[in-house]
């Protein structure tokens, strides 16, 4: 490090150097670790449970229950971006009069003392020869410079000097992916929204905070289905949605998990489903004493009157888990009875067992023939902006990567000396920033199509 | 004819041409090992039948699915991988004695599929979010990735083994030039790392369609990027801070212990999204 140095001249040559790029990325494969073994984002009680008070502790002032947005591994994210722009720029204010230069030029000099040299005399007149041998460059290569020393006659081409920014592409692609990623997480939202069939709504449960949020236009699942395969393994989820907008149903679409639903910005995705509260059922109702029997179809808030005239039944509602003298008995709908004397009770009629109501041993007696068993599609509502900085910087990584490893930037070089009037010798030799071994074959290649 | 004979008929074929290599390599007789490349090739078109006839199978059982869905399928065609890899490299380079290092993985992997209890054969129905054409492409990438680290170690190993001088007795003085080698290595890396960069990326457009996040921080996603940047540190050393040779060779060899932790240690002692391979 140089003397005399300003405050912020080190800070910029401590963030070029290529020791503190293999340091941080040493330091994220190392962190990262740990929250594969450490339980994430769990509850108090858990990790109290697994590691103890002490652990517990330390867990909580190193935020490892949470380590991917820990403060600490956040900030080692940013010395690798910041790492990344100052070395680009660094490097590439050099490099890039080399990538560009106003001229091309060449060093003869430097090329005859490659090792990947090739030598060849052959009968063919100096004139001859650089002819098919400029061809040649300018067919597999590309433009060729021809110089006359007065003894010998140069050629010189090459290829792919823009290759070398293929690894700025794939640095620049990391810090787009990381953009997207940091304004998806600003800008955008996950959410949860359980849907009942037939229902409608424009209000979805953010993951994180429970809190609400408003999708700005509204979603109807018309209809959701299960397929099993024979072994009982579900074999598909579809969900049949309408996106309702100011009034006015502007689409209606099937989603399957892998293929949701795109609308204004806005994902929905089929993710899980259940059993919704059936909001009717039909009902036999059997007179006790002349074993009469009828049967009535009721809504939830409904109430009839029961064959003798007098008596009121209202469905009052239903209920997940309905509790008989301490025994769960599932679902169940509740009913009030009325009678004409002013009396009234409740009473339990469990889905899993349609006769118990004749245990009561009323005047009447309520049998479940069938529920409107509805059931309710599970559906993950996000918004992510940052999808198209993150798929951009995907593409841009790949291409990167791909010009970086499988192309490089090769300068081929030839010399002919004429030995006689009808004889020349040919030498032939490259450069290459890159895959030294490949030019090596490609170079033979070149001399053996000279030689015919 | 079923895909279960003929797979495991590839792994005996496969165990044949690693004795071959292994022979030629120990006798020094170079007749072995061209015998151990007929073999071999043989075993890599017994390996394709079998898998294209288990995907046959898949469709006539009602199923449909390509045969990447569980972890004896991918075994299956990690071995097909580093076959197809290696036959490569053999065919570029001609170094036929590299073959002692490569084949044995390619054995050990199908063997380790058919052999291991804990992993079924059975051609299983696929659950719905594993139906998707972005998951096809994930596991093969993810496995060329594997294969290329895979062969990377094999070449990597020959820096314990080799002697520095040519002219030394060991029978290992007959492996290729510490430059080739050093060469063969970084091309492997190199390749490894390419295809590991586009099957983790297809496996983030994959968990996007399938549940709206392209990164969730599951184990198996966590090690794959550990994995990956283990690799870039690899190169980023060799390119920028100059290593070569036996400490670069550590690196590939750490690189390829993650690659196998992120394949079986994460299914057998961490729990996450992936749990089904
Ligand atoms: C996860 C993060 C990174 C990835 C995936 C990555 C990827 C790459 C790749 C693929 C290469 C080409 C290697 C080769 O030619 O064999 C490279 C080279 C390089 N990287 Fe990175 N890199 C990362 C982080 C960084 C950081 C933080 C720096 C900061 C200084 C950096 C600086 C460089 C430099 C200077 C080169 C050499 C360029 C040359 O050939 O002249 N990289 N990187």
């Amino acid at each position: 490090m140089k003397k005399n140095q300003t405050i912020p001249e080190k800070i910029w040559q401590f963030f070029c150097s290529a020791r503190l790029a293999v340091c941080t990325l040493v330091l994220l494969a190392l962190t990262s670790i740990i929250g594969t073994v450490i339980l994430q984002n769990g509850t108090r009680d858990e990790y109290i449970k697994f590691y103890g008070h002490g652990w517990y502790n330390l867990i909580r002032a190193f935020d490892f229950d949470d380590m991917y947005h820990a403060w600490w591994f956040l900030s080692l994210i940013a010395v690798l971006c910041i790492n990344i722009v100052v070395c680009s720029i660094e490097r590439l204010s050099i490099t890039w009069k080399i990538i560009f230069p106003k001229k091309i030029t060449f060093n003869p000099d430097r090329f005859r003392k490659l090792k990947n040299f090739e030598i060849l005399s052959v009968e063919k007149t100096l004139s001859q020869l650089t002819l098919e041998s400029e061809k040649l460059l300018s067919k597999t290569i590309g433009p060729v410079i021809k110089e006359d020393t007065g003894k010998t006659i140069l050629l010189y081409a090459e290829k792919g000097r823009w290759t070398r920014l293929g690894v700025y592409v794939v640095h620049a692609s990391l810090l787009l992916l990381l953009l997207g990623a940091l304004i998806g997480s600003l800008f955008g939202f996950k959410a949860n929204l359980n849907l009942d069939e037939g229902k409608t709504s424009d209000t979805a449960v953010l993951i994180e905070t429970k809190k609400p949020v408003k999708l700005g236009f509204s979603i109807r699942c018309n209809d959701f289905n299960v397929k099993f395969y024979d072994t009982g393994v579900p074999e598909e989820f579809r969900s049949n949605l309408t996106i309702i907008e100011d009034g006015k149903e502007t689409l209606t679409k099937d989603i399957l998990v892998n293929h949701p639903l795109r609308y204004k910005g806005i994902n929905i995705f089929q993710s899980s489903y259940g059993s919704a509260q059936p909001d009717g059922v039909s009902l036999e109702i059997i007179d006790q004493q002349d074993k009469t029997t009828e049967i009535r179809k009721i809504k939830i808030g409904e109430e009839f009157q029961l064959p003798d005239g007098e008596t009121l039944f209202k469905l009052e509602g239903f209920l997940p888990h309905f509790d008989f003298s301490g025994n769960d008995l599932g679902q169940a709908f509740i009913g009030r009875i009325s009678e004409k004397d002013g009396k009234h009770f409740q009473i339990g009629l469990p889905l899993k067992f349609p006769t118990f109501d004749k245990m009561r041993k009323g005047s009447f007696a309520f049998v479940i023939k069938g529920a409107d068993q509805k059931q309710y599609t599970g559906l993950h509502i996000t918004k992510d902006p940052g999808i198209w900085y993150v798929y951009t910087g995907f593409m841009l990584m790949i291409i990167g990567c791909w010009i970086t490893f499988f192309m490089a930037h090769e300068s081929y070089f030839i010399e002919i000396e004429p030995t006689g009037e009808l004889s020349s010798t040919l030498s032939i030799s490259g450069t290459a920033n890159r895959n030294s071994h490949g030019l090596k074959f490609k170079i033979k290649k070149m001399f053996h199509t000279i030689k015919g | 004819m079923n895909s279960s004979f003929l797979l495991s008929s590839t792994t005996f074929i496969y165990a044949l041409a690693s004795v071959f290599y292994i022979g030629s390599f120990a006798f020094k007789k170079n007749i072995f090992s061209k015998i151990g490349f007929i073999v071999l090739v043989a075993g890599f078109t017994d390996n394709t039948a079998g898998i294209i006839m288990r995907w046959v199978e898949s469709y006539q059982m009602g199923y449909g699915h390509a045969p990447f869905s569980n972890m004896y399928e991918s075994l299956v065609f990690f071995s097909w991988t580093v076959a197809i890899l290696y036959i490569f490299v053999e065919l570029k380079y001609k170094e036929s004695i590299i073959g002692v290092f490569a084949s044995p993985l390619i054995f050990l992997a199908i063997a380790y599929a058919s052999f291991d209890p804990n992993t079924s054969s059975r051609i299983s129905p696929l659950l719905p979010a594993l139906k998707s054409n972005w998951l096809i492409a994930h596991v093969i990438t993810c496995f060329l990735g594997y294969a290329g680290f895979a062969v990377a170690f094999g070449f990597s190993i020959m820096y314990f083994v080799r002697p520095c001088d040519n002219q030394s007795e060991s029978i290992f003085a007959k492996l290729p030039s510490l430059d080739l080698i050093d060469e063969l290595t970084y091309q492997m890396v190199v390749f490894g790392f390419l295809f590991l960069t586009i099957g983790i990326i297809t496996g983030a457009v994959w968990a996007n369609s399938a549940w709206g996040k392209y990164w969730t921080w599951d184990p198996k996603e966590t090690w794959s990027l550990i994995t990956w940047l283990i690799y870039a540190i690899f190169m980023h050393l060799r390119i920028m801070r100059g290593w070569s040779g036996k400490s670069l060779a550590y690196i590939s060899v750490i690189g390829f212990l993650a690659v196998l932790f992120t394949y079986f240690g994460v299914n057998y002692f961490l729990s996450g999204l992936h749990s089904y391979a």
